[in-house]
């Protein structure tokens, strides 16, 4: 579907997001005009989906960022769905993932400071439905957080 | 610390979803002309609130189909074997993200690959033969949601 020279793209542009398509061609050693045509096909088949705004949680006084693991009592038939409707509304949680293994579900959670994570774990969190059991890791620092596909 | 109006926060949802825009798009939206858009995102560019941009790719499309939560813990500590371990890690390019936590494991790494047996291949030839490397937990992502957060 895709050949060298998408992927070549794809692979400057992911590096680099904030290139213009006339750097990205440059690099990827094809013309303007070729480059534009093939972001456009990558747009409409759904490959790309186009560039977002990364934001920094701490510069916004958010210092702390817990992952929660979450097993839940999947004795109750709905529990994935009513655990995540639930969790959505808790304005903190930042991600939630669907997971197979050892636990269920995964939330990303980000406070002020640890009397306010506290605050959301004892207030938001404990009170979600369903919950089995709940297991916390408080990140340290983030080593990697490039998010870029092998292409 | 930055304070954020409401203008602001839509402003930041906005650009979450796509960075692409321009401030005189953006600023019709908001009702706001193109130079005040544009120095509202210039300060919020300065206070470090958006630290970046990234491309939105669908993985599955690309070949992608599988991600995979790895919590691996360290068989033995010290700066060194930390620094190893790190160094290691961040070169694996199916690894997208790496972050050092407390709690039960030591590292949280997302790992992405064409399929089990890529991603049988990527566990047993580079995550077993990391330095330092104990014990590995291994959760397939189902489904994941990034939500807005605390805007």
């Amino acid at each position: 579907m895709l050949d060298d020279a998408d992927r070549r793209l794809l692979r400057y542009w992911q590096a680099e997001p904030s290139l213009s398509q006339g750097e990205l061609a440059q690099r990827a050693g094809i013309t303007v005009g070729r480059a534009t045509r093939r972001i456009a096909r990558m747009q409409e088949l759904g490959i790309l989906r186009g560039v977002g705004a990364v934001i920094d949680w701490v510069a916004l006084g958010y210092a702390v960022e817990v992952s929660l693991r979450v097993t839940l009592d999947k004795t109750q038939g709905n529990a994935f769905d009513t655990f995540m409707i639930e969790a959505r509304k808790v304005p903190e949680v930042i991600e939630v993932q669907t997971l197979l293994g050892r636990v269920d579900m995964r939330l990303s959670i980000i406070a002020r400071d640890m009397a306010h994570y506290q605050e959301i774990y004892r207030s938001r969190i404990l009170t979600l439905p369903h919950i089995a059991d709940i297991e916390a890791l408080m990140q340290v620092a983030r080593i990697k957080d490039a998010q870029g596909l092998p292409l | 610390m930055i304070t954020l109006d409401e203008i602001d926060r839509q402003l930041l949802r906005s650009l979450v979803r796509d960075a692409g825009q321009g401030a005189g798009a953006l600023g019709r939206q908001l009702g706001l002309s193109q130079p005040a858009t544009w120095r509202r995102i210039r300060r919020l560019e300065d206070a470090g609130v958006i630290k970046g941009r990234r491309l939105r790719l669908d993985a599955e499309k690309l070949g992608f189909g599988v991600t995979v939560f790895l919590g691996v813990k360290l068989a033995t500590k010290g700066r060194v074997s930390l620094e190893d371990f790190e160094r290691a890690v961040t070169a694996i390019p199916e690894v997208q993200t790496v972050e050092h936590v407390l709690g039960r494991y030591d590292y949280r790494l997302r790992v992405v690959a064409r399929d089990l047996p890529d991603f049988e291949r990527v566990l047993r030839r580079r995550i077993m033969t990391l330095p330092g490397a104990g014990e590995v937990e291994a959760n397939i992502l189902l489904s994941e949601e990034r939500l807005n957060g605390p805007l």
